[in-house]
């Protein structure tokens, strides 16, 4: 199992049945692949989709009919288009429970950092300050360092996408809960520890009493 | 009964737009794009035009047209990630861009297009959105003080058009058009079908036609 599958597949855990959950491109669009086609949950683009669906098959697509990157999807039945004041109507207003954002950093006290590098790289923010900032509740889902460089930090580097911090951040190392006392180890991954999980994070953080091994089965 | 409106190609439309103007389009990640409009400002060599948009597309898509034929001077989009090109003319110093984010956006846009003096929102508070900005408190909650983003034109895409001008919209190709509707000084619309007048039901209409200045001729 790849790392982002890992990731993917532990934050599919954390999505409610029947609930409106927004995920992010990339990694994070990985997270509806690990989730019970029974379970109601609606994925919400930010595009314009209520009900977001699988690429449709060959010789289908609808040019009017995408998600958030531009790529061909379906809408699953009960879906609802709705125009971008709408949409972000419904991000900023707390109408989403869920959205799964990736991080280039996340600080100590657990807000994220993932819209730009100065210097180096300006995609924009598109919808991750709204997101971040509005959802119910906000999971972060990156892998642990980017070339063997911790991206949870005691300080981010680069700008901040929201001061309101996350909920989770889900690595494949580990599973942390930021609290207003700083960040708490809640899972460890099957072929990892306390010690190792130390080594690879930029910043403090103290073990949950209750910590356990982070499962990898979809729900 | 509003009036019919004549429908004007999109090089006539483009000659309404002069060298500088504001422009805002819709699309996102050029899906919902006036796409004929897109090709003939190109092809009628704009320059430094402001464009007001969700991103700059992808190369080859949309807006990103725009950019590769170097006509903006200016960008104010949430994204740019997927344009290589907007980055090396932005890094470059040729194009200036302004990063906003995506909910602030569009709400900016409506605010000018709805007559309301400012945008009063949580979403880039503590971040370089901030810098330079007003901040209010309400309620013991801060917000930052947003203005309103209007631009000289609205050039919007849409589903179909009746002959008065009355607008559908398809699917995730409605995203900002119908915003920008509000918004631009002159509206001009692009719509895929054009229908006799009683064909789009009235709850259809997201766009009533007394907001649209120009229709542009259907596709061939």
């Amino acid at each position: 199992m790849d790392l982002k599958e890992r990731i993917a597949r532990r934050v599919a855990q954390e999505v409610q049945p029947a609930t409106l959950v927004n995920l992010g491109i990339g990694l994070p669009s990985l997270v509806a692949n690990y989730v019970p086609a029974n379970a109601g949950v609606f994925f919400q683009s930010e595009n314009g989709v209520i009900g977001l669906g699988a690429r449709p098959p060959e010789g289908m697509e609808d040019p009017d009919l995408t998600d958030a990157g531009g790529g061909f999807v379906t809408a699953v039945p009960g879906a609802a288009a709705i125009d971008s004041a709408m949409s972000f109507g419904l991000i900023r207003g707390g109408h989403i429970d869920m959205t799964v954002l990736g991080g280039l950093e996340v600080d100590a006290q657990g807000r994220l950092a993932n819209w730009m590098i100065p210097g180096k790289l300006t995609p924009g923010m598109g919808g991750a300050m709204d997101l971040a900032t509005g959802a119910k509740k906000v999971v972060v889902a990156m892998t642990h360092c980017i070339k063997d460089r911790p991206k949870i930090v005691e300080s981010c580097a680069i700008p901040l996408t929201s001061a309101r911090p996350v909920d989770l951040i889900v690595t494949e190392m580990a599973v942390f809960q930021p609290t207003p006392d700083g960040l708490v180890l809640l899972e460890h991954a099957p072929d990892t520890d306390v010690a190792a999980i130390r080594a690879a994070t930029g910043a403090a953080f103290e073990v949950s009493s209750g910590l356990k091994e982070m499962s990898l089965d979809a729900p | 009964m509003p009036a019919m409106k004549r429908s004007i190609t999109p090089a006539k439309a483009a000659s309404l737009i002069p060298d500088g103007a504001s422009i805002m389009v819709g699309g996102f990640m050029g899906v919902g794009s006036p796409n004929r409009l897109i090709d003939a400002l190109v092809a009628a060599g704009k320059t430094g035009l402001t464009l007001i948009a969700n991103d700059t597309a992808m190369p080859g898509k949309g807006v990103a047209k725009l950019v590769t034929a170097r006509c903006l001077s200016k960008a104010i989009v949430s994204h740019i990630g997927l344009n290589p090109e907007t980055q090396a003319q932005m890094n470059a110093g040729e194009l200036e861009v302004e990063l906003v984010p995506q909910g602030t956006l569009v709400e900016c846009i409506r605010a000018a297009g709805v007559g309301l003096g400012a945008v009063v929102t949580p979403t880039g508070l503590g971040t370089p959105v901030q810098e330079g900005k007003q901040t209010l408190e309400v309620d013991g909650v801060s917000y930052l003080v947003e203005k309103p983003i209007r631009a000289d034109f609205a050039l919007i895409a849409a589903r179909q058009s009746d002959y008065a001008g009355n607008l559908e919209y398809a699917l995730t190709a409605q995203n900002f058009n119908p915003i920008m509707a509000l918004a631009g000084g002159t509206v001009i619309a692009e719509p895929e079908h054009i229908v006799p007048v009683g064909m789009i039901p009235p709850d259809a209409v997201r766009t009533p036609a007394s907001l649209v200045d120009h229709l542009i001729e259907r596709a061939l």
